[in-house]
């Protein structure tokens, strides 16, 4: 990795270029015949390709990636993007495909995604799906909607409490929030799962729904969920599966049968379709039966032996964004499915739960474990044992040096200095003990040189960053930035 | 038997179970109580080799007949716009497409600068002080706009939408705001533009804001100032869906006082895909930038006072205010804000305004063909840029379907809304005059 900070405009100069062009083989016209005002110039940079293709080599390694090192995410699921994934998504056949050709011209687009749909159907024990979400928080604001939908159709207009445990993903209550739900947040038991007491004290008949994902954000299964599910849909609400934690029990346990009634997945973390430095993903959403009517328009369905978009839907809530999905994530996710066959599925959770175990047994000497369970697919730390004034965010810094990216930290937000490890099934026994001897050997520093941790990073391409002066400079563009020099 | 993806040599399992303290790996599963376990495997089809499933892509393709074996004229909001073959050779490196989000910054600096210098073309472009690091798409992207005006005006309850947005747009903002209890207006067009008269009926002192799209769907060219005017008159926001491509040549809205421009990206450089992943953007001034969602990053310096890159302002989103962010979204499309990036870096200052005259030199004569033949009459007498709306005579179905014989794909069919007999044709740079006698030559065919 290195440090490059040059910027596309301080390259540029006056009369270079980077494109090619036909000749305009028509006779030319002037903007003016759009009756507008008609800007004057467009200040853009004039760089030459090559310079370009440079530019972006350079700024690239200043990034960490998952094809270069290990990402102990949790939450995340940094597993392998497998390339042949990347490959089909770039054959022309598939994706040179205007999204209003005539239907008859894209019957091999909606067979894939219609295979999809099952397969997302089979793997979580629900009925139907959707793949229209962008995103996995997309794919929540999708479902809380559908169960808006469902409880105005049966008249139960005075539902407007919904439920999520405080151990919740941010996008629970901030999904709520955007459905026009008031949230409750109900208190976790020690081990991060769902106190039946305090869930019955909040269920009645304003209950619109729980929130829930399991395993927990604490990656521990809970077996209560028939019962919660149970109770919930006695005080006629509806459960809400976070479908982020998928890739701890494909082939092993669904949803579905636990009683959920609507779920979404995150593709780019159960079928390992790539991250892209924050995007794109894709939350497909899987319910049961009742909440069918209420998917958004237009489905993919098949007709006799023809796939067609259906939109004549009376119940359905309508639209979350153009079109059918992001179809290019889609096909990813559909060649993993095909590749790993069920039986490749089952192993990856098996693994991935394995990994996590291993990984936990091995650390749970230097740092602290707050339960002494199994855990799934991910655990969480509660920071190190004998820290002196060592925080999880230094031991998170300290770990670029030694070439790893750190887990996830200070979430859930139950549990102090949290350290949140996920493996994933895509990494060797070698890589997660070369892991775990940087952890140790943290710890070790912590006690006998904690300077070198507070003064941590110091191999990468640039130290600890000042987030303070970011947020108060408030440079988001050159110009701002050739603006603040000037000051 | 083992799967390529799941690195596990002989023995290891073993030596792993031994360390955890348990015999098999269901015992890692003994939390999942018995009645919930699956005790069949997952009816999904069995696993593929890398060749069988080549083989199967292979053959859905053959089901598509893709653009490039015919010659489109579709658009309505996805346009065939060239792609340099830069774009596809930088998202692919690894170091891009198979990083996390820039969470840490220490190690994701080129993510970051990526999205800086995205922010800023977008700024340009547009004429407004910040852009947020993407949104999934322009439809979401409009209704998360009309959500920013929301916030910012007390007591409103109604939002004003121009009926010439994209159909789309119109569905999803209605479905985004049904759940919020604000009534969506719509404002209906008059000889292809947005009829401000009629707005102003419409509006009252609830009123957030109104989002107006220009080109709009049909093509034609609205009125950014007259729009701007109203919204400011009437103390709402006024909230621009734009064309990225016609903003090579038009004024930019933030120079036309606009309060938000916010769009789709797909037309830099981000290709078809059947619908997605394209990118939306989202730009505003200094004054609503705190009810921004989505990322946003900002120049800073590390210990050493090195040039560096964060995402700031983070207080705004869901993974820290929770129930109190400005929206839930996480999701920036980072790879293809790269793409767009990368498309205006490389077609840059003067390959902006070329695209964008040749797109609209090529439609008008296409336009300009077609009323020649006499099969045509016009529909609307505004401007349009590089996409019309033309009234057939005859049957559309007829002349469509011939088309499609021609190996032309000759534009939207408009009577699927509500609009019988009209065809919406977008032309883009990479249609040639030949192409377009040929469309010309065939509607003289059926015509006559």
């Amino acid at each position: 990795m290195k440090h490059y900070s040059t910027l596309i405009f301080e390259i540029s100069r006056e009369g270079k270029r980077g494109y090619s062009l036909p000749e305009l083989d028509v006779p030319e016209v002037s903007p003016d015949v759009l009756k507008s005002p008609i800007r004057e110039e467009l200040d853009f940079p004039e760089v030459s390709e090559n310079e370009i293709m440079r530019h972006y080599a350079n700024m690239s390694q200043g990034n960490y990636h998952i094809d270069g090192g290990f990402y102990p995410l949790g939450s995340c699921t940094m597993k392998y993007n497998p390339k042949i994934n990347e490959d089909i998504a770039r054959m022309p056949h598939l994706t040179q495909v205007h999204p209003l050709q005539p239907v008859e011209s894209v019957q091999g687009s909606l067979e894939l995604l219609y295979e999809l749909q099952k397969d997302l159907c089979e793997i979580s024990g629900m009925d139907a799906v959707t793949l229209q979400p962008a995103a996995g928080a997309h794919g929540e604001l999708a479902g809380i909607m559908m169960i808006k939908s469902y409880h105005e159709k049966n008249g139960d207009h005075q539902r407007t409490k919904m439920i999520a445990p405080d151990s919740a993903h941010g996008t629970n209550p901030a999904t709520a929030a955007m459905v026009g739900y008031d949230l409750v947040e109900i208190k976790s038991d020690e081990n991060g799962l769902v106190d039946l007491e305090e869930l019955k004290k909040h269920l009645d008949d304003k209950t619109a729904g729980l929130m829930l994902t399991n395993p927990s954000t604490l990656g521990l299964f809970d077996s209560q969920v028939r019962e919660i599910a149970d109770l919930v849909h006695e005080a006629g609400g509806l459960l809400y599966y976070d479908g982020a934690n998928m890739n701890a029990i494909m082939g092993k346990a669904r949803p579905g049968d636990m009683g959920f009634d609507v779920m979404h997945y995150n593709v780019h973390k159960t079928f390992s379709t790539p991250h892209g430095g924050g995007g794109p993903g894709a939350g497909p959403v899987a319910v049961k039966k009742i909440l069918e009517p209420f998917l958004p328009v237009p489905r993919i369905v098949k007709e006799g032996d023809k796939f067609v978009l259906k939109s004549d839907c009376p119940d359905t809530i309508g639209k979350l964004r153009s079109f059918y999905g992001n179809y290019g994530v889609l096909v990813r996710a559909f060649a993993y499915i095909r590749t790993m066959g069920p039986d490749g599925l089952l192993k990856a959770s098996e693994n991935a739960v394995l990994n996590a175990n291993y990984l936990m047994h091995i650390l749970k000497e230097d740092y602290n474990l707050p339960h002494e369970l199994i855990c799934m697919h991910e655990f969480v730390l509660e920071g190190m044992k004998d820290p002196g004034d060592v925080t999880t965010l230094d031991v998170a810094k300290r770990l670029l040096d030694y070439g790893f990216h750190p887990p996830t930290v200070y979430f859930p937000l139950i549990i102090k200095e949290a350290i949140m490890i996920e493996p994933t099934e895509t990494e060797s026994k070698q890589t997660l003990d070369s892991f775990a001897d940087a952890m140790i050997s943290i710890a070790k520093e912590a006690k006998e040189t904690p300077e070198v941790l507070k003064a941590a990073p110091t191999k990468t391409p640039v130290g600890r960053i000042d987030e303070v002066y970011a947020a108060r400079a408030l440079i988001l563009t050159y110009d701002d930035l050739l603006a603040y020099r000037e000051e | 038997m083992i799967h390529r993806y799941i690195p596990k040599g002989d023995g290891e399992k073993e030596k792993m179970l031994e360390k955890i303290g348990v015999e098999s790996i269901d015992d890692l599963f003994v939390d999942i109580p018995k009645e919930l376990k699956l005790t069949e495997p997952l009816k999904i089809p069995e696993a593929m080799s890398e060749l069988d499933l080549l083989r199967r892509a292979q053959e859905l393709g053959e089901k598509n007949i893709p653009i490039t074996s015919r010659v489109s004229f579709l658009g309505a909001g996805v346009y065939d716009h060239y792609v340099p073959l830069l774009i596809d050779h930088i998202i692919s490196r690894s170091e891009f497409y198979t990083s996390y989000t820039p969470y840490q910054p220490e190690i994701a600096q080129g993510t970051l600068q990526a999205i800086f210098e995205y922010q800023t073309l977008i700024c340009r472009l547009t004429g407004m002080d910040i852009s947020n690091a993407s949104m999934y798409e322009g439809a979401s992207a409009a209704a998360e706009a009309l959500l920013i005006a929301l916030a910012d005006k007390r007591k409103s309850n109604n939002v004003l939408v121009s009926a010439g947005m994209h159909p789309d747009a119109i569905q999803v903002i209605k479905t985004y705001l049904h759940y919020r209890d604000v009534e969506v207006r719509e404002v209906p067009l008059k000889d292809g533009h947005t009829d401000l008269e009629a707005a102003k009926e419409l509006a009252d002192e609830h009123t957030a804001g109104m989002v107006m799209q220009n080109p709009n769907f049909f093509g034609e060219m609205e009125d950014v100032p007259s729009f701007a005017t109203f919204a400011k008159d009437n103390k709402m926001l006024s909230i621009l869906s734009v064309d990225p491509i016609s903003l090579a040549l038009l004024e930019p809205p933030g120079k036309q006082g606009i309060d938000l421009v916010i769009g789709d990206g797909q037309a830099l450089g981000n290709g078809l895909n059947f619908g997605g992943p394209y990118l939306g953007f989202l730009a505003v001034n200094k004054k609503h930038m705190r009810k921004m969602p989505g990322r946003l990053v900002g120049v800073s310096k590390d210990t050493e006072g090195k040039r560096a890159f964060v995402l700031t302002l983070q207080a705004r989103e869901q993974h820290i205010r929770r129930y109190k962010a400005t929206s839930n979204i996480c999701t920036n499309m980072s790879l293809n804000a790269l793409m767009a990036s990368v498309y205006l870096n490389t077609l840059g200052k003067e390959g902006m305004r070329e695209v964008a005259i040749q797109s609209l030199s090529k439609s008008h004569y296409l336009y300009n063909g077609l009323l020649e033949t006499g099969a045509f009459e016009e529909v609307f007498s505004t401007p349009f840029f590089k996409e019309f709306t033309l009234k057939y005579k005859g049957d559309v179905k007829k002349l469509l379907a011939k088309l499609l014989e021609c190996n032309i794909v000759g534009g939207l069919d408009l009577s699927d809304y509500g609009r019988e007999g009209e065809i919406l044709v977008a032309v883009t740079e990479k249609r040639t005059k030949e192409e377009m006698d040929r469309y010309i030559a065939c509607v003289k065919e059926v015509s006559a």
